[in-house]
């Protein structure tokens, strides 16, 4: 760490925090132990800010920001808890939920699933919007994991990890909008793709569209806490 | 080059023009070119050699009223002639010294006079392939006289001065940008002009890079003169081929001029273009969107700040801006900002061009003075709508903007009062709806717009838009309840305030504006299953009937 580190005081939800130049408001959010919802968020990985999920609000802008890459200022105040905030997440999740065919019952990450723990976290009993049923395929050519596009939320951790940490990018999306799909090199199947077999996109995916084979019909935690530990160990080197 | 050649050119161009008695410019845009302008003007030239009187046929960029078109402008007396076919070439090059032809003449006095042409003021008047034509009509006068006698901060002061604002949507204060990107460190920064218009309705950037390709490159050159940058890039949309090649055209022969290229005036200022195309996603048009596909990645928006004035192409400070509005900065810098900031409104100053479309009498390009009441663009430059129907509302700022009811006409147009009325000025689309319109289906075709031309990236503007579109669906094929519409609304507050870029951000205004304006359409379909306008098919179920 340099030695004139510059030292910003805010205040998030009435706590007065300090926080060094250039920190996120998530990750002070977090050292202070105040949740905030993510679910595009990894630690390790780049922020794109997709989900929506982690906006927060913050006085005197009129616009919703999104914690995990707005950085802090002097005197700032965020509030992460507002009962609007707390609408527009529920709304954003029931939008997820009613995208793709979430079924936890019958999912591999029952239990372990970031979207179902923040339906339960964020208090969503039950969806309005209609659901969309779309027809989507499952990719099991791979010998070791299998993509299954009907749990996929895009948040596009795999994309991030196999181009950024593995460097392999393997992973991309095709397609725009609605019609939008992960695939692998130039849309092959998974298994005679450039894939170098190392699994940390299986073990990023916050749902049950990345799975290993061998856990299908049992348990599936996932470990992605392995990634800035990794980091850290690349960047000593 | 200097400016004593620039003069010179000045004087061949002249003297080469007078050696014709007159000058007959045939609009070669693209509503008068599928109507048969390019056999016109061949059977124009061919009449013109046939006859002993000297004739040059020149062909122009848009000349505005493109209902009329085939447009032909016979010079020096500036008649012009509406719906002109090959086969009257003969009878014009006939009257050519006499009186003009009446059945042929086009009486658009009213529609002219109310206009006010400074971004168009060379379409219609020069060949867009013909640099020296530029020239002659004080082009690239601006450039050498910012290279020789301004500094680039007195550059960004004149158009600060002016009062121009983005005229891409966002109305963003140019000069503040430019003073942003000019104060940024760094040796490499970049230019580039944003030509991928995609509004459905819009096409005011497509006909000044066609009409006058020189003009955007001119203020783009001043603008890297002003910010500090050498290397410019324009991005246009692949489906507006004959702006390319106009463009490309332009770029070849303003290097050969050395108007581009290294010390330009023998300064030590290099400025040179690149073309970039678009692949068809309206999204690229979005400015991180567009520095991504610059880069050869993927065109989907980032999260601001950075802003691309401080990081943008490449990670290095950027400045983009509009086609319309560099082709502003020539005219700002001849003339001065106070001369431009005399024009429009308190907060909108100097003129815009729109494109008229829709139930209209006079489609086509109308250039106006900021601050003019849309009453006036709509019965007087556009002629009202046809006979026998009745105006119900205009939309500005297409799939981002709204719909303004006729009780509103008497609003004068500029970015703050079409913002507080629920629309936005965008880039320029009008498209007016008469009563055989109706509104849900508008509102419904705007969000099916947004649905497919989402990038995907974030979850409110991928999913909420094709959620919106379901319950528009609904609405409209009279299947939907009253609780369909309260979930609507929740919806558009959720994809209006959490998306991440400004394709999201905006989606849902035609549907709040038309709720707003026209929600009594939105109950006739739900309650009574109806549609007042007769457009959509509604199959009432009996008992709703009875």
């Amino acid at each position: 760490m340099s030695e004139n580190v510059e030292v910003k005081t805010l205040t998030i939800d009435g706590h007065e925090v300090s926080a060094r130049r250039g920190q996120t408001i998530l990750e002070v959010a977090r050292e202070n132990n105040i949740s905030i919802p993510t679910l595009c968020h990894l630690d390790g990985l780049t922020d794109v800010g997709a989900c929506r999920l982690c906006l927060v609000e913050i006085a005197g802008v009129s616009k919703l920001l999104p914690s995990c890459v707005t950085t802090v200022y002097e005197g700032m105040e965020v509030h992460t808890d507002s009962e609007r905030l707390q609408k527009h997440r529920r709304t954003i999740l029931e939008l997820l939920f009613t995208e793709r065919n979430h079924i936890c019952s019958v999912c591999v990450a029952n239990g372990h699933c970031e979207l179902q723990s923040l339906a339960q976290s964020q208090g969503l009993t039950h969806v309005r919007l209609p659901y969309r049923n779309p027809d989507l395929s499952v990719d099991a050519s791979h010998e070791r994991f299998t993509l299954d596009h009907n749990r996929c939320i895009l948040c596009t951790r795999c994309v991030r990890v196999c181009a950024e940490i593995e460097g392999a990018h393997v992973w991309d999306v095709m397609g725009r909008g609605i019609n939008s799909l992960i695939i692998s090199d130039l849309h092959e199947n998974w298994g005679a793709s450039s894939c170098t077999r190392c699994g940390k996109c299986v073990q990023v995916c916050p749902t049950g569209a990345l799975f290993d084979k061998s856990k299908v019909g049992s348990e599936h935690p996932k470990y992605p806490d392995f990634l800035p530990y990794l980091n850290l160990m690349r960047e000593s080197q | 080059m200097t400016l004593e050649e620039l003069e010179l050119i000045v004087r061949s161009v002249r003297q080469e023009n007078a050696a014709y008695d007159y000058e007959v410019n045939v609009c070669m845009d693209l509503a008068c070119a599928s109507q048969g302008a390019e056999k016109l003007r061949e059977s124009l030239v061919a009449a013109g050699d046939a006859s002993d009187k000297k004739i040059m046929v020149r062909r122009t960029g848009c000349m505005g009223p493109c209902s009329m078109g085939p447009l032909v402008r016979v010079d020096p007396d500036e008649t012009l002639y509406s719906h002109v076919h090959a086969s009257h070439a003969e009878r014009i090059v006939q009257s050519l010294g006499d009186k003009p032809i009446p059945d042929l003449q086009c009486d658009l006095n009213e529609h002219f006079d109310k206009q006010v042409r400074v971004v168009l003021e060379n379409a219609g008047y020069i060949d867009p392939e013909r640099i020296d034509d530029y020239i002659a009509r004080d082009g690239y006068k601006a450039l050498l006289t910012a290279l020789m006698e301004m500094t680039p901060y007195g550059v960004v002061h004149r158009i600060t001065e002016s009062g121009l604002r983005g005229r891409g949507g966002g109305g963003y204060p140019t000069g503040l940008k430019w003073g942003t990107v000019a104060k940024a460190g760094g040796d490499t920064k970049y230019v580039v002009c944003n030509g991928d218009e995609g509004d459905p309705g819009a096409f005011m950037d497509r006909s000044v890079m066609e009409g006058d390709p020189h003009r955007v490159i001119e203020g783009m050159a001043i603008a890297g003169y002003a910010v500090g940058a050498s290397k410019g890039f324009i991005y246009v949309r692949a489906e507006y081929p004959v702006a390319v090649s106009r463009l490309t055209t332009a770029i070849r022969e303003a290097r050969r001029r050395g108007l581009l290229g290294n010390n330009l005036c023998g300064t030590t200022f290099n400025f040179d273009v690149e073309i970039r195309l678009g692949a068809g996603a309206f999204v690229c048009g979005e400015e991180t969107a567009l520095i991504a596909s610059i880069e050869g990645r993927r065109g989907t928006p980032k999260p601001r700040p950075p802003y691309p004035a401080v990081s943008g192409l490449w990670g290095k400070p950027t400045l983009i801006n509009n086609v319309e509005t560099f082709a502003n900065i020539p005219p700002i810098v001849r003339n001065g900002g106070k001369w431009f900031a005399s024009m429009g409104s308190e907060r909108s100053k100097g003129t815009k061009v729109f494109a008229l479309t829709g139930k209209i009498k006079n489609t086509g390009l109308v250039e106006v003075p900021m601050g003019i009441k849309l009453r006036e663009i709509i019965e007087v430059i556009g002629g009202g709508v046809s006979e026998g129907h009745t105006f119900k509302a205009v939309q500005t700022g297409g799939p981002s903007g709204g719909c303004i009811p006729a009780e509103m006409l008497d609003l004068g147009v500029s970015y703050d009062a079409l913002l507080k009325v629920g629309s936005i000025m965008g880039s320029g689309g009008m498209i007016v709806m008469d009563d055989t319109s109706c509104m849900v289906n508008v509102a419904r075709f705007f969000v099916e717009f947004c649905m497919t031309e989402s990038c995907g990236k974030c979850i409110p503007c991928r999913a909420g838009t094709a959620q919106m579109y379901r319950l528009l669906s609904r609405i409209c094929d009279g299947s939907a309840t009253m609780d369909d519409l309260d979930m609507l609304e929740e919806l558009c507050a959720t994809v209006k305030e959490t998306s991440l870029c400004g394709l999201g951000m905006t989606a849902p205004n035609p549907v709040l504006s038309t709720l707003k304006y026209f929600r009594n359409e939105y109950i006739e379909h739900i309650v009574h299953k109806r549609c007042p306008a007769g457009v959509c098919n509604i199959h009432a179920p009996a008992e709703v009937l009875a």
